[in-house]
């Protein structure tokens, strides 16, 4: 599963990285979209896969049985998804009014501020 | 629960809160926002004096014991830096009394402004690595939107960029936070120094601490990750920029203080080392880039960067005398590099202008003006007896210490090329005789009501700075004390997790 998941991961990431180095303005923002997602599926990966076994401490113990899957890394991501919604919202938002404001989403058009 | 250490990041978020319910009564925003400004730096003074007289400060939120909950911790350096917040909070918000349009104010600048700032001291204040992220996607998300808020053509453009770097540089550090918590098992900074100080550490430290460096490097826009900087720092109103070049950058260089004094420490030999090039490069292009700029904002914007090289280097030689330089270095420059942009905006409330072609004069048309440009612009330069002179006299010394005398020359050339640019603006805005070709609408005189009030928060910072210059032995003492915790972390360390 590690393997197929990394394989996932790295594909991710070339696509977001490929999609930011367009021209379009809507490829950048879906490129970061896709960024986001990658370094979230990475940090469920690298947070070691245990597949079927809940972290519940059963009456009386200490400690849940061994082994068990992490509950921290899925609630980092949780966590880094809503994070992520809300800023590829505004970017989205960003996205509508530049190409309001420019008339055009080709980054190349947009470099009157770059020195 | 220690309160100090919570009410830096209550009291904004307070503020933005019951300054969104008077979304149609600005008058009442600009009360709330002023006396939210005056009592986030009441706090942040009070954690700085309880931190000076107790020693480092720590509090679990919600109780949970050190590793496992939500970590507030503020050492020296935290609350200077909180301090520092407070004060260019405070400083920005009388400012901006005076120059922000009504649209702005309706479409909520102020709450904007304080959650900014509570996403600056959350990031300042926190214990956790994780934490460290979703305080910084706080402050991003306000800067992204005070960037573009008023939609004019030159602010999306550069929205574009910074918002595109900083989600970048952003799910770098989330995938270094994931890879950190798979490698130690722990994102808390305290217990992660301890892990990874450990004799069998796992073999992807050095990596992640690339990954570290890659993504505060970006928010730190230290060479070569600088280009959304230049590209967007002028466009906002003069207020946003100068709130933005005072502490978001400056909230990189802290991340990457923090991270490379306590984490990544076991091979100063490569990291280090490497840091030492880029600040070097660093100072190099960024006075390079202002040099080559006609236009004031440009100009200032091109010298954070090199300016940031500096702090970096105190970093890089890591040596008690450097770091202390380097905290010395923070405190004046986010005071300085503020007052700059400040000064900056209110040469365009005279003249409407900021391009340095259709400036001139100004010397005999605001004196006060021109005393008050001079003394940041002398000080960023680094000229005795001000605040950067000694900043820059202590990173010097010790990189003559360490023998690392190429980034000496390199600090001291940097300094020649800033007296340069400095000079520039001054001779071209302020000295040279002729009045400019009627270029923009001169905006008024420099006896108006609102030209009067932009100059109240430029005057309290030039005082500071002159103050900093003048009493530098205690503000260096208390740099030294924060070089010293920063560099034997086991104080932070214990106090966080216990004794035990």
């Amino acid at each position: 599963m590690e393997t197929v998941l990394a394989v996932v991961i790295g594909g991710l990431y070339a696509a977001g990285l490929y999609l930011m180095l367009r021209r379009s303005l809507v490829k950048l923002i879906l490129g970061l979209a896709i960024l986001g997602h990658a370094a979230n599926l990475l940090v469920f990966t690298v947070g070691r896969l245990t597949p079927g076994r809940p972290p519940i401490v059963l009456p009386g113990a200490l400690t849940p049985d061994k082994p068990f899957a992490d509950p921290l890394p899925q609630a980092l991501i949780l966590t880094a998804i809503v994070i992520g919604f809300g800023v590829q919202a505004f970017a989205l938002v960003l996205l509508k009014r530049a190409y309001q404001t420019v008339g055009s989403d080709d980054l190349d058009e947009m470099k009157a501020t770059d020195t | 629960m220690n309160a100090l250490l919570v009410y830096p990041i209550l009291i904004p978020f307070a503020t933005a809160i019951v300054a969104l319910f008077f979304g149609k009564n600005p008058r009442v925003q600009r009360g709330l926002h002023l006396a939210g400004a005056v009592a986030l730096l009441a706090a942040a003074i009070r954690l700085l004096v309880a931190v000076g007289r107790a020693g480092i400060q720590a509090t679990q939120i919600g109780n949970w014991p050190a590793p496992f909950g939500i970590t507030l911790v503020a050492d020296l350096l935290s609350a200077i830096m909180v301090v520092l917040a407070g004060l260019m909070g405070l400083a920005v918000a009388v400012y901006s009394l005076f120059c922000i349009d009504a649209r702005r104010e309706a479409f909520g600048y102020y709450p904007l402004l304080q959650i900014l700032l509570m996403g600056v001291c959350g990031a300042f204040l926190t214990g956790d690595l994780f934490n460290l992220y979703v305080w910084f996607e706080v402050l991003l998300i306000a800067s992204f939107v005070l960037v573009a808020l008023g939609g004019e053509r030159p602010q999306l453009e550069g929205a574009i960029k910074y918002v595109t770097l900083n989600l970048m540089s952003s799910a770098l550090f989330l995938a270094a936070v994931g890879i950190l918590y798979g490698v130690a098992g722990t994102l808390n900074l305290a217990d992660l120094a301890r892990q990874l100080s450990l004799p069998d550490r796992p073999g992807l430290v050095p990596a992640l601490a690339m990954l570290f460096l890659v993504a505060f490097g970006i928010k730190a826009a230290v060479f070569p990750l600088f280009f959304w900087l230049p590209a967007s720092y002028h466009t906002p109103p003069l207020a946003v920029s100068a709130i933005f070049a005072g502490l978001l950058t400056k909230v990189g260089v802290y991340a990457l203080i923090r991270v490379f004094t306590l984490l990544f420490v076991q091979q100063p030999g490569f990291t280090h080392q490497l840091i030492l090039l880029i600040a070097g490069l660093t100072m190099i292009t960024g006075v390079l880039g202002a040099a080559a700029q006609h236009e004031i904002r440009r100009i200032l914007s091109f010298h954070i960067i090199s300016q940031i090289g500096y702090m970096i280097m105190g970093l890089a030689l890591f040596t008690p005398l450097a770091l202390a330089g380097t905290v010395f270095y923070l405190i004046h420059h986010i005071i300085v590099k503020t007052n700059l942009f400040l000064v900056a905006g209110a040469v365009h409330h005279l003249r409407g202008s900021y391009e340095l072609k259709q400036l001139g004069g100004l010397y005999r048309a605001a004196p006060g003006l021109a005393i008050l440009f001079l003394i940041p612009a002398l000080s960023l330069a680094g000229v005795p007896p001000l605040s950067g002179f000694w900043a820059k006299f202590v990173l010097v010394k010790a990189g003559l210490q360490s023998q690392e005398y190429l980034i000496v020359f390199t600090a001291l050339a940097v300094s020649l090329l800033t007296v340069f640019s400095m000079m520039k603006i001054w001779a071209a805005a302020f000295w040279q005789e002729e009045e400019p070709v009627q270029a923009g609408q001169a905006a008024s005189t420099a006896g108006d009501r609102s030209y009067r009030g932009l100059l109240i928060p430029v005057t309290a910072l030039a005082v500071l700075t002159v103050m900093i210059g003048l009493l530098a032995e205690p503000v260096f003492a208390l740099a030294e004390r924060a070089a010293g915790q920063l560099l034997n972390p086991a104080e932070y360390i214990e106090t966080v997790l216990g004794a035990d």
